[in-house]
């Protein structure tokens, strides 16, 4: 049995049809990346797996559950953590508050908690009292990803996390994502750089406008195939 | 000398009415509700305790704890139940719905309690005053009742700036969306500071009912007092909405010096010069 199983998933936006029946499987432990174009229906992908959009208690399978149209706090305390697009960090809240939110009400046990996620990123312990909009693009995406971490996901979900970085930063945040999988998550990565989800990746889905175009392992997929799913044609 | 004593009294006004602006800069702050109601649930507040105080015989202090509780409570259900379900891009559901339950609250009293004016007797304390040098004395209640408004925002800082529950608070001030992927519950966050709005709205109650007269119909005109406060202040900080407070008071004491019939056009009147010069308020802290 998959860990996390999308059977069909469409979900719409008033009258507008963004997926039309999205079949995904992940297994416990994998790191999948969702690559596609502006639009292809990614980011509602993850918003109807963290109970941003409505839709269908089973279309959506994770650990054995229907979890589909659960609200969001409720899929939090399940194991889903969201890495939002834009990072959408609390202005008024300071670094280290930022992140203290990311436990909030909730007691799990687990590897993250703060001194964790201040050795994986140490930059953040000295500017834990600074507002988090005074710290850089890459500095804002680590209290992002800490701040997910510190529901201590079984499945973390990143939304475009190499968006508007350098690409030195880039690569370290994806360093520290190999590190998060060492302890256990599972992680689906939604890119718009292909050749880093194909680096990141054990396997690959591209979606082009609502529909899964092209699934497989990295090393199976040649660029022109890749190419021709994300484009359409 | 007669200056310093318009000046305490004005500033001990303006406790008053931080008491009043208080719950409505707390609501406001983390919901962008405006709470049309805000001057009549004052008034509930205010007949709570003086429920307790007539029908209970309850000593005013014990009255008083028991009418917050009722009134934390009533915040909590309401919001819960009803106004939750205004919230939303539209801002106008909340303002026709609270605005709709000021009517329903100045009739239920009007019913209930008869358009008699009453007022809260705080027993020995009521009319005396404390005597400082020069002559000039400061009353009692208006002092407690300053101590009263610092006390209050002093808490809600606490609250805010040093408890889980407050950066949930300000979490869901910031981005209501990315604070329930965080698993914060925006209806019982909204529940909670509308109970809290309303305990703080029952202190005011009791200050109003002690120093003044109150009838069922007074409520709008509070309310006004109240949000001149809040816009005098800043929206989103607590000790800005005391300092608007204290300005507000200090208007209209010194307006009232001059011609008595002058005291709330004065208040009105720095309450637009503060509203052309700053218009988002003394001490404004919600950015954009």
């Amino acid at each position: 049995m998959a860990f996390l199983q999308t059977h069909h998933l469409t979900a719409f936006y008033g009258d507008f049809q963004a997926l039309y029946g999205i079949d995904f499987i992940l297994d416990e432990g994998e790191t999948i990346a969702i690559v596609g174009a502006n639009g292809a229906g990614k980011s509602t992908f993850l918003a109807s797996l963290t109970g941003r959009r409505l839709v269908e208690p089973k279309m959506i399978v994770f650990d054995e559950k229907p979890i589909g149209g659960l609200r969001p706090a409720e899929i939090l305390s399940r194991g889903i953590a969201l890495v939002p697009e834009g990072r959408q960090l609390f202005p008024s809240l300071s670094v280290e508050e930022n992140l203290l939110v990311g436990n909030y009400g909730r007691k799990v046990r687990g590897p993250w908690n703060l001194s964790r996620v201040y050795s994986l990123f140490p930059i953040l312990k000295e500017r834990k009292h600074q507002a988090s909009t005074s710290l850089s693009g890459g500095q804002q995406q680590m209290v992002a990803l800490g701040r997910a971490l510190m529901s201590n996901p079984r499945l973390l979900l990143c939304d475009e996390i190499s968006l508007g970085l350098a690409p030195a930063v880039i690569k370290d945040i994806y360093v520290a994502l190999d590190e998060i999988r060492g302890e256990g998550s599972s992680v689906v990565i939604v890119e718009q750089n292909i050749s880093q989800a194909l680096d990141a990746a054990d396997r690959l889905y591209c979606l082009l406008e609502g529909r899964v175009t092209l699934t497989g392992k990295p090393s199976e997929l040649s660029m022109d195939r890749i190419r021709s799913a994300y484009f359409g044609g | 000398m007669q200056i310093l004593e318009v000046i305490i009294q004005g500033i001990l006004l303006g406790g008053l009415y931080a008491l009043f602006a208080t719950g409505l800069s707390l609501i406001f702050g983390i919901m962008r509700l405006v709470n049309l109601a805000h001057g009549d649930f004052m008034i509930v507040g205010a007949f709570a305790v003086l429920v307790g105080v007539n029908a209970l015989a309850l000593p005013i202090l014990l009255a008083a704890i028991l009418a917050g509780c009722f009134m934390f409570i009533l915040g909590y259900v309401l919001q819960y139940l009803l106004l939750n379900r205004t919230l939303g891009r539209d801002i106008l559901p909340p303002l026709l719905v609270t605005f709709g339950l000021s009517i329903i609250l100045q009739n239920g009293m009007l019913e209930t309690f008869s358009a008699d004016t009453q007022r809260l007797n705080m027993g020995a304390i009521q009319e005396q005053s404390i005597q400082l040098f020069g002559g000039l004395a400061i009353g009692v209640v208006p002092l407690l009742t300053f101590i009263s408004a610092v006390l209050v925002i002093m808490f809600l800082n606490w609250l805010f700036y040093q408890t889980e529950t407050g950066r949930a608070f300000r979490a869901t001030s910031d981005n209501p969306e990315i604070a329930q992927l965080m698993g914060i519950d925006n209806n019982r966050i909204f529940a909670l500071a509308m109970a809290l709005a309303m305990v703080v709205v029952t202190i005011a109650g009791l200050y109003l009912g002690a120093r003044a007269t109150f009838d069922p119909l007074i409520g709008p005109g509070r309310l006004v007092f109240a949000f001149e406060a809040v816009i005098i202040g800043g929206l989103g900080s607590f000790w800005g909405t005391l300092a608007g407070g204290v300005i507000l008071g200090l208007a209209q004491t010194v307006g009232a010096q001059i011609n008595p019939e002058w005291q709330i056009l004065f208040g009105h009147i720095v309450f637009l010069i503060v509203l052309v010069v700053r218009p988002r308020g003394l001490f404004p802290r919600v950015a954009g």
